[in-house]
């Protein structure tokens, strides 16, 4: 932002301007130049930030009326559903939009993973995005807690027991996260404080995420570095602005869908029981946007090597920057990296659906197989395609490859000549 | 090495106002991260006593103590002798049924699994004994682990007979 010279027109904001640049920092947003070539993958962002706000909202009201309190919390939350003026919608929209928020964020990343928008210069934007990643489960753990169901007390019993893994210090770790020796209204009324806190902390990183990306711009689905402004950009607004919007309009039918036709249907029936700390319910699963990861930690049959494989799925993708060797950020243009990624979602599909079967027979050993495929990708697979691997030839610039122009890989990748043509 | 200055007095006291400083914040934190821990009212909840006199051989009963199930079972001579011929040295977790159950005929413990904290059902598994729903993890009549992600054994809590029909947990 320090290239930018903007003065406003009027007297007022000029004066305001000088003393707070807002003014500069709305005019960067809306000149901000983006690649004209940005698909529909790329809406997502706008579609997370409107899932943080609406999950915001509809939390602060949802606040209001519940009461953290292991007597109450249940009867609360009925109480939400029953009497509150459109407790069941703001509720239930606070629930699905849970779900939505998942379900985009995996577009997202895996959007990231196609067209490699995780390589340099972009690692600082990807790592804050893993870390927002780590917070909206926290978040969604916490938040799945509230409500005081079965499936809320189990799975907060379970999760929390994660800890107790570590060796020496595990047991004195769980009690404190406790704040007794079970999961009890200490635990209920901390996870309602953090449950609180974490969209903000999201917030923050959000604009973080931003703010880094704004830096060295949009990547695109070609993957090559452009320049900016440019034949090869548009101005954020009105171009993307609009394309979000739309966007944004049908991810909401979607949603509607949910709330209002099938509000449940991603919820179990388990957690419309009060919890009970005598009788954990037959089958316990998480929420179906947990479910690869717990797969993962079923399927070692040993509690500290579960908890680490878990957990080493998640911070894996942390390295992913320096894991994945290859300088050709689009899978357009990696003939080989573009069916290993298809495989991926395809193993990660299986893992989240083994995931929600029982740990048993044939489930057990699909889980294993994709387990180690999984971390086979990362750890072997990427980093060896990259150097093995024949791209084909990179275009010059986003507008050559539309208008027909020589696509040759030699010359794109003379960064000193391209910047004489432009 | 050698190239390498020397510190003086403004290193000294850098350093000394640096830890100075830690330690504080280390005490300053510490009551922000010790208030989560078991308070006062948690922990005065620490034993209970249960009647156990309407208990038949092969009958059990699941008591709640400190948040946590307990269960309590009156075992049966069948169930007693399979927990004490088996063979120590084959156990993921080796203790000897005379161990975890003073008087054999009772046998207490938490009913909750040491894998992920759930509550195992009772006659149920392979081994005749529990069995955990949630990661398949089986028990044997003696409460010990011998199939399934679970590291240990069912704990035993402390506990005694006040009289013939009482037992104090905790």
């Amino acid at each position: 932002m320090s290239d930018h010279n903007y003065t406003p027109s009027s007297k007022f904001g000029k004066w305001f301007n000088d003393r707070l640049p807002l003014l500069t920092l709305a005019n960067h947003l809306t000149d901000y130049p983006t690649p004209k070539n940005l698909n529909y993958w790329w809406t997502f962002g706008g579609i997370l930030t409107f899932c943080l706000i609406t999950q915001i909202i509809t939390g602060l009201v949802l606040a209001m009326h519940y009461i953290a309190h292991a007597d109450l919390a249940f009867s609360s939350v009925e109480h939400i559903m029953r009497d509150v003026n459109y407790g069941w919608l703001i509720r239930y929209i606070h629930a699905n939009g849970a779900s939505m928020f998942f379900l985009a964020v995996y577009i997202h990343i895996f959007r990231s993973l196609f067209y490699g928008s995780y390589k340099a210069p972009r690692e600082i934007i990807w790592i804050l995005g893993i870390m927002i990643y780590l917070l909206m489960m926290a978040a969604a753990f916490m938040g799945y807690v509230l409500p005081w169901g079965q499936m809320s007390f189990w799975g907060a019993t379970v999760i929390t027991n994660l800890f107790s893994a570590i060796p020496l210090v595990g047991e004195s770790i769980t009690t404190w996260l406790w704040g007794g020796y079970s999961v009890d209204n200490p635990t209920l009324t901390r996870f309602f404080t953090l449950h609180y806190l974490i969209p903000f902390l999201i917030l923050g990183l959000v604009v973080l995420h931003i703010w880094a990306l704004h830096v060295p711009g949009n990547n695109n689905p070609v993957g090559i570095d452009i320049q900016k402004p440019s034949k090869d950009t548009v101005p954020f607004h009105p171009y993307i602005v609009i394309k979000d919007l739309f966007a944004l309009l049908l991810f909401m039918i979607v949603f509607a869908f949910f709330v209002f036709y099938s509000p449940n249907i991603l919820g179990h029936a388990d957690n419309y029981i009060e919890a009970n700390p005598l009788v954990t319910p037959a089958h316990i699963v998480p929420e179906w946007y947990l479910l690869p990861f717990y797969a993962i930690l079923r399927s070692i049959p040993d509690k500290l090597l579960g908890v680490v494989a878990m957990l080493s799925a998640i911070f894996i993708l942390a390295a992913l920057p320096w894991l994945d060797t290859s300088k050709v950020r689009s899978a357009v243009f990696r003939p080989l990296y573009k069916q290993f990624y298809w495989i991926l979602v395809i193993d990660v599909l299986i893992l989240g659906y083994v995931g929600a079967m029982p740990a048993e027979g044939l489930y057990l050993l699909i889980a294993r197989v994709a387990t180690a495929y999984y971390f086979l990708h990362f750890l072997l697979i990427l980093p060896i395609l990259g150097k093995i691997e024949k791209t084909t030839p990179l275009p010059l610039s986003i507008t050559s490859p539309v208008l027909g122009g020589s696509a040759d890989l030699a010359m794109a990748k003379n960064t000193d000549v391209r910047k004489e043509k432009l | 090495m050698s190239d390498k200055k020397k510190p003086n007095r403004r290193d000294f006291i850098f350093t000394a106002t640096a830890a100075v400083g830690a330690v504080g914040a280390g005490a300053a934190a510490w009551p922000l991260i010790d208030q989560m821990n078991p308070d006062a009212s948690v922990k005065a909840l620490a034993s209970t006593e249960v009647d156990v006199s309407s208990l038949q051989p092969g009958q059990s009963v699941t008591v709640l103590w400190r948040g946590k199930p307990v269960f309590i079972k009156r075992r049966t001579e069948n169930e007693i002798n399979e927990a004490r011929k088996v063979n120590i040295s084959d156990l993921k977790h080796p203790e000897k049924d005379e161990d975890r159950a003073k008087n054999p005929e009772w046998l207490v413990m938490l009913g909750v699994c040491t894998h992920l904290g759930c509550v195992p059902l009772g006659d149920k598994g392979e081994y005749g004994g529990w069995f955990c729903p949630c990661h398949g993890s089986h028990y044997d009549t003696s409460g010990r682990i011998r199939k399934g992600p679970a590291p240990t054994n069912l704990e035993i809590p402390k506990y005694e007979f006040v009289n013939s029909n009482t037992i104090k947990i905790g």
